[in-house]
């Protein structure tokens, strides 16, 4: 039933539909035809059914071991465990596409859906943005890179994936990031029907934010995951690499974060609209050029295009239609939108635009570090590469007085604000701030760690103290404060944790910046001593898996003589794939991560000795459980009552301005 | 406040901040970026002592040597690109994909003659070779690839170029396990 020819089929449909989508609904704006107009929800479902019947029959297919499919043959194997074999789906070039093409169609459809409240105009144009893009990328999927080529003869058996891929991390890893990369889509065609319209205000503002809050949240989530992901898998002990493919879903996160926060702007006081439609723009363009020209390796190397021309100009070729096309119809329409909303230097919106230019700076370092590489490879032949120096050294100076701002930002008020009653109100936490600041400066090596320490406590500091003042904690009774929290829109607690987040992260990076290693060579039985604890290689066995062999050490973790932890690290060796990947042993107590990887055996085989990489990682875990937390935080701030309530009496207003000529 | 001194403060602000990070890029640029080299190279031109380059080629057959430091292992291995080689060592575990007659790529700095790695990578799969491996073959004339798959890496030291060109006709055997 769901044949790979029904999910060329549905995907070829879908492609037509977008087309339409993408035509229909601007005739219909531009005549102000309702009935063209109505038609747009119906085409965005519809697009969505048919990504959908696509979907499940690739799913279908890798399931039920189809090897008459090319991308199956390429990606599974019989042998592979039914888990991996549906998230394998999206983990090659063809099947990713077509995830990413099923997510703009959720997008679309959740516009249609949701959307209700729209001005019908204004949802119509988006809509067909959207259809636009999905067209593109439809067509680049069923001329350049079908999921659902066949192969004749069909072989027996499939080429099986990678093993270090087959990890339920990176199995949902990719759907959240591109959740997040695509979910940029809805801002950007936010930004397009706008700048059709010539007309940006509060409403469109309050309708952008919650769509941009949401793909933000995704993507924090998403390279969370990933960072995670490598710290556990790869076995370095490392989280963050600065690899290309790590910049590129950075680089939309930087901007995206400038996004949410400048949309506010918009919202509260109709001031930098047209700054806030350029970053909506800029956010999914670099989101683009990040999955499409990073992830396919185009940017790496020169090769990678020259092997598939037709899909690297294809590709090219449209990445320049909609970001070009996007930046010229910016150029002739962004004139025309008013700026308004005065505003003094020192007032929230004030701190906002600082906020925002700190984070284009960090962006435009990180994109060209990101950049410089292929392009001296390119233009001068040298080759060369910027990683975790170049970054550190440009990166955290313009943090630091980012964090410093972001402290104090959310308890000015909006317009015009005085500093001194700020700092009155935050005299408490100064004085906490400085003290940490001491003690890391004491326990912590480095100028630049102890910094980010005591900036990450005032981060976290400032947060609480902006809900407690708010609540009049400990100034009234105590179910005062409970009533006033009561009142107090969910947005204010959704800004607190997402800031609290922020610093838990950032002091979990400084802080790991004093792991510490060490590499040894022993036989079993022997004990090392590292950070306190005291490690011993107790055996090492070997043991037959289902796709491989391996071999597993047993540690023994105590520290003074108590236990802490028994680890197992362990080598597999795939015979399938020649290929060996080792599993890390990690034990946490969420303030400190011991981490342990077992390597070669060498010696004899009478006495053998094996190699043992032993971490102490502090604060490791704080990295993700911010990260976790900015997004719980932006999801609190989504379901704020003024984004729910506000919106029926909008819906009235809207039906009126379809109907009036 | 009016609207011209407003403005005048935004261009002061954003000016300072991409300035600092304008200056904040070229000194890192300066001291930060690390450059390929090949082993060639590398013997051709003294490095400066502490400078950190990337030192890339293939690991020569039969040259990798495991020692124990006390209870630290080291191993130490010879890096060719055709035409030099440099003995590596590096203390640590080396790579899941590390093998002999491999591309391998080590970063660190040359000591006495002897490039000590602080990083060893062997990220691909065993019929991949990094982009910059491939380039320094190609620029010694080693290897072309329009005439097919690179040659056995146990044979560069002593091949010259006529032999690359010549043994490169039929398709080379794969190389022994």
């Amino acid at each position: 039933m769901l044949s790979p020819e029904l999910g060329h089929y549905a995907l070829a449909l879908a492609c037509v539909l977008a087309f339409a989508q993408a035509v229909v609904p601007l005739i219909g704006a531009s005549t102000r035809d309702i009935r063209l107009l109505t038609l747009a929800p119906a085409l965005a479902l519809g697009q969505l059914l048919a990504l959908l019947v696509s979907f499940l029959c690739l799913i279908n297919a890798a399931v039920t071991d189809d090897f008459s499919v090319q991308n199956i043959v390429a990606n599974s194997a019989v042998s592979k465990p039914l888990l991996y074999k549906i998230t394998g789906v999206w983990g090659n070039h063809e099947g990713s596409v077509l995830l990413w093409i099923l997510i703009l169609g959720i997008c679309g459809a959740a516009v249609a859906a949701f959307g209700r409240n729209l001005p019908g105009i204004l949802r119509a144009r988006v809509i067909a943005v959207l259809g636009i893009i999905a067209a593109g990328f439809e067509l680049f999927c069923l001329t350049t890179s079908n999921p659902f080529a066949r192969v004749w003869p069909a072989p027996m058996d499939g080429q099986g994936m990678n093993p270090l891929l087959q990890d339920p991390g990176l199995a949902f890893h990719p759907p959240i990031l591109y959740t997040g990369y695509v979910g940029f889509a809805v801002p950007f065609a936010f930004a397009i029907a706008a700048l059709i319209e010539g007309r940006v205000d509060a409403a469109w503002g309050r309708w952008v934010r919650p769509w941009a809050v949401a793909a933000w949240c995704f993507l924090t989530c998403g390279i969370a995951l990933g960072s995670w992901w490598s710290y556990y898998v790869l076995g370095w002990g490392g989280y963050w690499f600065w690899d290309p493919v790590e910049n590129a879903s950075l680089i939309p996160w930087l901007t995206g974060t400038a996004l949410i926060h400048s949309a506010t702007v918009v919202e509260k006081r109709e001031s930098l609209k047209i700054w806030t439609v350029l970053l909506a723009i800029a956010t999914f363009s670099f989101s683009l050029s990040g999955t499409f020209l990073v992830r396919s390796g185009i940017l790496n190397s020169v090769h990678a295009f020259a092997n598939d021309p037709a899909r690297g100009i294809f590709i090219l070729a449209l990445l320049a239609l909609v970001i070009g096309g996007s930046l010229a119809l910016f150029a002739c329409r962004a004139p025309a939108l008013t700026s308004g909303g005065f505003f003094a230097p020192v007032s929230r919106e004030g701190a906002l635009v600082l906020n925002n230019i700190f984070l284009c700076s960090i962006c435009a370092v990180v994109v060209t570090g990101t950049m410089y590489p292929p392009f001296m490879s390119l233009l001068f032949d040298r080759t060369i590469s910027v990683g975790k120096p170049f970054f550190d050294a440009t990166t955290i100076p313009l943090a630091l007085p980012l964090f410093m701002f972001m402290g104090i930002g959310p308890m000015l008020p909006w317009k015009r604000a005085q500093l001194w009653p700020v700092i009155q109100r935050l005299w408490i936490t100064l004085i906490l701030t400085g003290l940490a600041f001491a003690i890391s400066l004491w326990g912590v090596a480095g100028v630049f760690p102890a910094l980010s320490c005591g900036a990450a406590v005032w981060v976290i500091l400032t947060s609480i103290t902006d809900v407690t003042e708010r609540i009049r904690l400990f100034r009234m009774p105590l179910s005062g404060s409970l009533q006033r929290a009561r009142g107090l829109p969910r947005s204010v607690f959704g800004t607190a944790l997402a800031h609290a987040g922020v610093g838990i992260s950032v002091l979990g990076l400084a802080v790991m910046s004093q792991a510490q290693h060490k590499i040894t060579e022993i036989t079993p039985g022997t004990t090392q001593h590292l950070a306190g604890y005291d490690w011993t290689l107790e055996k090492v066995e070997q043991a037959p898996g289902p796709n491989y062999t391996a071999m597993t050490a047993t540690v023994k973790v105590s520290r003074n003589g108590h236990l802490v932890a028994m680890m197992h690290p362990s080598r597999r060796s795939f015979n399938a794939q020649h290929q060996t990947t080792t599993e890390v042993s990690i034990h946490t107590n969420l303030l400190a991560d011991l981490y342990c990887v077992l390597g070669d055996q060498h010696g004899t085989d009478a006495n053998p000795t094996y190699v043992l990489r032993l971490h102490y990682n502090p604060l490791a875990p704080w990295m993700w459980l911010g990260a976790l937390i900015m997004a719980v935080g932006g999801i609190l701030s989504l379901s704020d009552r003024r984004i729910r309530v506000g919106a029926p009496r909008r819906a009235q207003s809207a039906a009126r301005t379809v109907t009036s000529p | 406040m009016t609207r011209k001194t407003r403005r005048l403060w935004l261009v002061i602000i954003c000016v300072a901040c991409f300035g600092t990070a304008a200056a904040l890029m070229l000194r890192a640029f300066s001291s930060d970026i690390v450059f390929f080299v090949t082993p060639s190279q590398l013997t051709q031109n003294a490095q400066p002592a502490d400078r950190t380059v990337k030192l890339g080629g293939m690991v020569v057959a039969n040259s990798v040597k495991r020692e124990k430091h006390g209870d630290t292992p080291v191993s130490s291995f010879e890096v060719t690109d055709g035409q030099s080689a440099v003995t590596v060592n590096y203390e640590g575990v080396l790579p899941d994909l590390f093998r002999e007659g491999q591309s391998v790529v080590a970063i660190g700095s040359m000591k006495n003659g002897i490039f000590i790695a602080s990083e060893v990578l062997a990220k691909h799969d065993e019929t991949y070779m990094p982009k910059e491996v491939a380039e320094a073959l190609k620029k010694s004339g080693k290897w072309d690839p329009r005439f097919g798959p690179p040659p056995d890496a146990a044979s560069w030291n002593s091949m010259t170029v006529k032999d690359a060109k010549k043994s490169l006709l039929p398709p080379p055997a794969p190389a022994a396990q």
